[in-house]
């Protein structure tokens, strides 16, 4: 069948992801999801920027008072680095070098996971600290919901990439698993578009009040 | 889509050519990476530093968005040929959610 | 497998099965028709109910807190259940014929949409039998919703959120196979305006859907997980949601009403044997309309106090909507004019939704008018300004569809005589339910109210109404009889059974193959199918060699990952309770739902190939189901 048709590096497509019908559509049809990803995003800041702040009474923690650049710094320098490495891991993709893929895919996926530490330990440190919950306040709602989501995008993101690594360990990259490891990559950037907002809105800006 | 054409002429030279163009285009991303951390510590800075807000939201703003445009265009490839329907819905996307944020930002009470 | 498998004759539970797991687009949009049809019966039942207790006064058929249920899951499901649903079984059936591909770009999505709505509607009224429907009206509003006691709005949010899914996933579905499937030499500004007006409005699908789901999520966590988006005692905001959901409720009517203009769009040059007039106009149009969508949707809120500016800047991109709108209304009536008319069913509808919606929209730019909506606003003004839009205008265009399109579907044709009764009937009761409702609105009744008292002059106008209900329900009890008759009859009419068909459906044969086009059609203009016909030919030019066709295996897949959903809503809502089985049930539909997505990116699923020898043999047998 054409779509596990062994390759060669000369003989891999120029867009991997684009070379079947079945990938075309799926890339196009992914990039249409993050289109409606962008407003899902949007409607949860705008959420947040409605209700920044607000809370039942004034002993409730605000922005200002939460958030400490350190830690946040450290999360954006750790999703951007990954953003690069995926970048990567889609150059070997298009290069059909296989295993340097998944080596830089593995390193992207070790820094999502040091994201997502440092993201618990900054909701528990926000709990313990500061009584700031998902119920204590609209503020409260509002920024876990927010920064929530973006933290399942990136649980679902590593989900995906872990998948799709193990499966295709064995087989190596095929016309049909190529514009799903692209789909994933891209997916990731996403992901990172999105923190680029959240710690400029949601952090840098809270931090001036 | 012009992009798909590959194998023309001789697949050797194809080939070379195709691995130095994207060894070229690698090249450029790891500049783009580098102007997105570089952008990043701007940002931060100016927070730290404690500038007037009135400086520093409008700018640290224009970062992100600067940021976000190399993010798509460069590491999504959304400037690359063959983007054209998902950069119409990308945009049309941003609209939407422009507006949506305007009206958080303007027509709600509180 | 090969084409065998298809042709045998199934048993029962073998077609069971067969719809169950099918990515079929020609069969999903059966599966649509009959589960939207089904939510349009149930949504008509109460609207009859409605009806029943509103026509005299101090009525109590039924009570208060049971009307509020009738009105809000009456709104709900003609919208989200039926009317959607609706729509979405033709662009199934007729999208990708249209444009002649042989299938839509994601047949397993497609599914999936299929069974995330129905799965969604099937939650949302179980609540019927579960302690009490939603009653806080169809737009469910956060400060009554919240304060509403029981599971009712829970019904609602979760249910509303499992069906949304499967809309999302249908309309980048659509988006796709327009962009990427199209025949060789269907451009663009070739492609018939039914295929437009699916890609305007699943576009607009793609963009109104993600703040319903975000507002959807944030009723559920303030419901069932204790938040406070919408708690004023927490310092959350009401208006929030009532944003949300007109962001999204706005593109929704279009949503639903440029497929219905799409509908009538083809109806109209067919029976009038005439090129569609202004073509490129009417594209236009299409995406202007979908484009101001999204611009106006704080008209519903001028009353809520958004100030003087914002609610002129909504009444002028309101108002402006007009425009577009007009320039279609036009184009179809020069389409008519001159033209050789025959007034087939269709056509009967077609020409009666025009003064039918143009009277819904002049009403509309009366309330566009900011001032003006504050005498307008909650009264039956309103309500008959949306049904005139809703029913004179996608209703009309889906019976007009269901007559239309019926042999592409089933290969067999309803009954003209007894489609003319449903007309008369429905047409009449129509007008006569919802034009008198202008008048009660003017002269004070407000909308949603559970009876009226006697000597408010009330009374005349409110019997009317419900008499006109009574023929449209007759109307609709006698278009069921004509589609249980035709089925029976069972009589097959083949390919292009109205003889005037002039888009690429209506090329192959009727029912279509399940691979839909042997070899695909080379489109040479505008109305490709007519265009061949004026040369004389009765079939299209392939553009093709026969060769081997590839085609997607079936999946249950769809229907796991919809009802792990679905079981995790239980558990969802009963969590609230303290139930000790909800937390558990909530967790095994995640797994259910998430064991088969892995189990579907994992496994590899290539499809199978429908082999030349075979295609050459199924020569010309027809539709073989």
């Amino acid at each position: 069948m054409a779509a596990e048709e062994k390759f060669s590096p000369q003989t891999w497509p120029v867009s991997p992801e684009q070379a079947t019908l079945e990938g075309k559509n799926k890339f196009l049809g992914f990039w249409f999801f993050l289109g409606g990803e962008t407003v899902l995003f949007a409607s949860l800041f705008a959420t947040y920027l409605a209700l920044k702040d607000s809370v039942p009474s004034p002993d409730h923690a605000l922005a200002k008072d939460l958030f400490e650049l350190p830690l946040v710094f450290l999360m954006t320098m750790l999703l951007l680095t990954s953003s690069l490495t995926s970048v990567f891991a889609m150059y070997h993709m298009k290069n059909y070098n296989f295993k340097k893929m998944q080596t830089w895919l593995f390193i992207t996926v070790v820094l999502g996971l040091a994201f997502l530490a440092c993201e618990i330990y900054e909701f528990n440190h926000y709990y313990h600290e500061f009584g700031h919950t998902f119920t204590s306040s609209a503020f409260g709602s509002a920024f876990y919901m927010l920064v929530g989501f973006h933290g399942g995008h990136v649980v679902f993101g590593l989900a995906w990439i872990i998948a799709l690594m193990i499966r295709n360990a064995k087989r190596g990259l095929n016309l049909y698993n190529a514009p799903k490891f692209y789909l994933a990559s891209l997916y990731w950037h996403f992901i990172d578009v999105v923190w680029v907002f959240i710690f400029t809105v949601v952090y840098l800006m809270g931090m001036v009040g | 889509m012009a992009n798909l054409q590959s194998n023309s002429g001789d697949p050797k030279v194809n080939y070379e050519y195709r691995r130095k163009k994207s060894a070229d285009e690698m090249r450029m991303q790891v500049i783009t990476f580098t102007l997105m951390i570089f952008f990043t510590v701007l940002a931060f800075a100016a927070v730290g530093a404690g500038f007037s807000k009135w400086f520093i939201i409008p700018f640290v703003l224009l970062l992100a968005c600067v940021q976000v445009a190399f993010q798509l265009y460069y590491f999504m490839h959304m400037s690359h040929k063959g983007h054209e329907a998902p950069q119409l819905f990308m945009w049309s996307g941003i609209f939407v959610a422009f507006l949506t944020i305007l009206t958080f930002l303007t027509i709600i009470w509180w | 497998m090969s084409t065998i498998a298809h042709t045998q004759k199934r048993g029962f539970a073998g077609t069971v099965w067969e719809y169950l797991t099918t990515v079929d687009h020609k069969k999903i949009a059966i599966l649509y028709l009959i589960a939207g049809g089904l939510f349009f019966l149930i949504g008509g039942i109460e609207a009859m109910m409605i009806r029943i207790q509103l026509a005299v006064p101090n009525n109590d058929f039924v009570s208060a807190g049971l009307f509020n249920e009738i009105i809000t899951m009456h709104g709900t499901t003609m919208i989200f259940l039926a009317a959607m649903p609706l729509l979405f079984a033709f662009m199934n059936a007729v999208m990708p014929l249209q444009i002649g591909a042989r299938d839509v770009a994601f047949p397993f999505i497609n599914a999936l949409g299929f069974w995330l709505f129905f799965f969604g509607g099937l939650f949302l009224n179980l609540s019927w039998f579960l302690g009490g429907a939603p009653d806080a009206g169809w737009t469910s509003y956060a400060s009554l919703s919240l304060a509403s006691e029981g599971h009712g709005v829970d019904f609602y949010v979760l249910g509303l959120q499992i069906s949304g899914f499967g809309t999302l996933m249908g309309g980048i579905n659509f988006l796709v196979t327009i962009i990427n499937m199209r025949a060789p030499g269907m451009t663009y500004m070739r492609m018939p305006l039914f295929t437009w007006t699916t890609f305007v409005a699943s576009a607009l699908i793609l963009f109104a859907f993600p703040p319903l789901t975000v507002g959807l999520f944030m009723m559920m966590f303030d419901r069932m997980f204790g938040s406070g988006f919408f708690d004023v005692a927490a310092g959350g905001n009401t208006i929030i949601w009532e944003h949300f959901f007109w962001i999204f409720g706005h593109p929704e009517v279009y949503i639903l009403i440029l497929p219905a203009f799409g509908i009538f769009s083809e109806i109209f040059p067919t029976f009038a044997r005439k090129r569609l007039f202004g073509y490129s106009s009417m594209v236009f149009a299409t995406v202007l309309i979908g484009f101001l969508g999204f611009m106006v949707w704080a008209h519903h809120m001028f009353t809520t106090g958004l100030g003087p500016i914002a609610n002129a800047i909504f009444a002028v991109a309101t108002m402006a909507i007009a425009v577009p709108t007009g320039i279609k209304i036009f184009n179809w009536i020069m389409t008519i004019w001159g033209g050789k008319i025959t007034f087939t069913v269709p056509m009967l509808y077609a020409v009666s939704f025009i003064p039918s919606f143009v009277m819904g929209g002049v009403t509309g730019v009366m309330q566009a008018a900011a001032p003006a909506d504050y005498q307008f606003h909650d009264s039956y003004f309103i309500v008959a300004h949306f049904h005139y839009v809703i029913v004179g205008g996608v209703v009309l265009a889906l019976l007009a569809g269901c007559h239309f399109y019926w042999p592409l579907m089933f290969g067999t044709m309803l009954s003209e005589r007894l489609g003319k009764i449903t007309f008369a009937l429905f047409f009449t009761g129509f007008h006569l339910t919802f034009f008198i409702q202008h008048f009660l609105g003017l002269m004070g009744m407000p909308r949603r109210v559970w009876t009226f008292l006697p000597g408010q002059g009330l009374e005349t106008g409110n019997l009317i109404s419900s008499i006109g209900a009574a023929f449209m329900a007759a109307g609709v009890i006698i278009f069921l009889i004509n589609v249980v008759n035709t089925q029976v009859k069972n009589v097959q009419v083949g390919r292009d059974p109205w003889k005037d068909g002039r888009t690429l459906e209506w090329a192959i044969p009727s029912p279509a193959p399940f691979y839909n086009f042997k070899q695909l059609p080379l489109v040479r203009g505008l109305d490709a199918f007519w265009i061949e016909k004026m040369e004389g030919k009765t079939e299209m030019t392939p553009a093709e060699p026969i060769g081997d066709i590839h085609m997607p295996n079936n999946a249950f897949a769809p229907f796991l990952i919809s009802l792990g959903l679905f079981i995790a809503a239980f558990g969802a809502m009963y969590q609230v309770d303290d139930k000790p089985w909800a937390i558990p049930v909530l967790i095994i539909g995640m797994a259910i739902t998430f064991g088969s997505m892995l189990y579907r990116s994992i496994k590899d699923d290539h499809g199978y190939h429908i082999h030349k020898e075979d295609l050459l043999d199924d020569a010309d047998k027809g539709g073989t189901r």
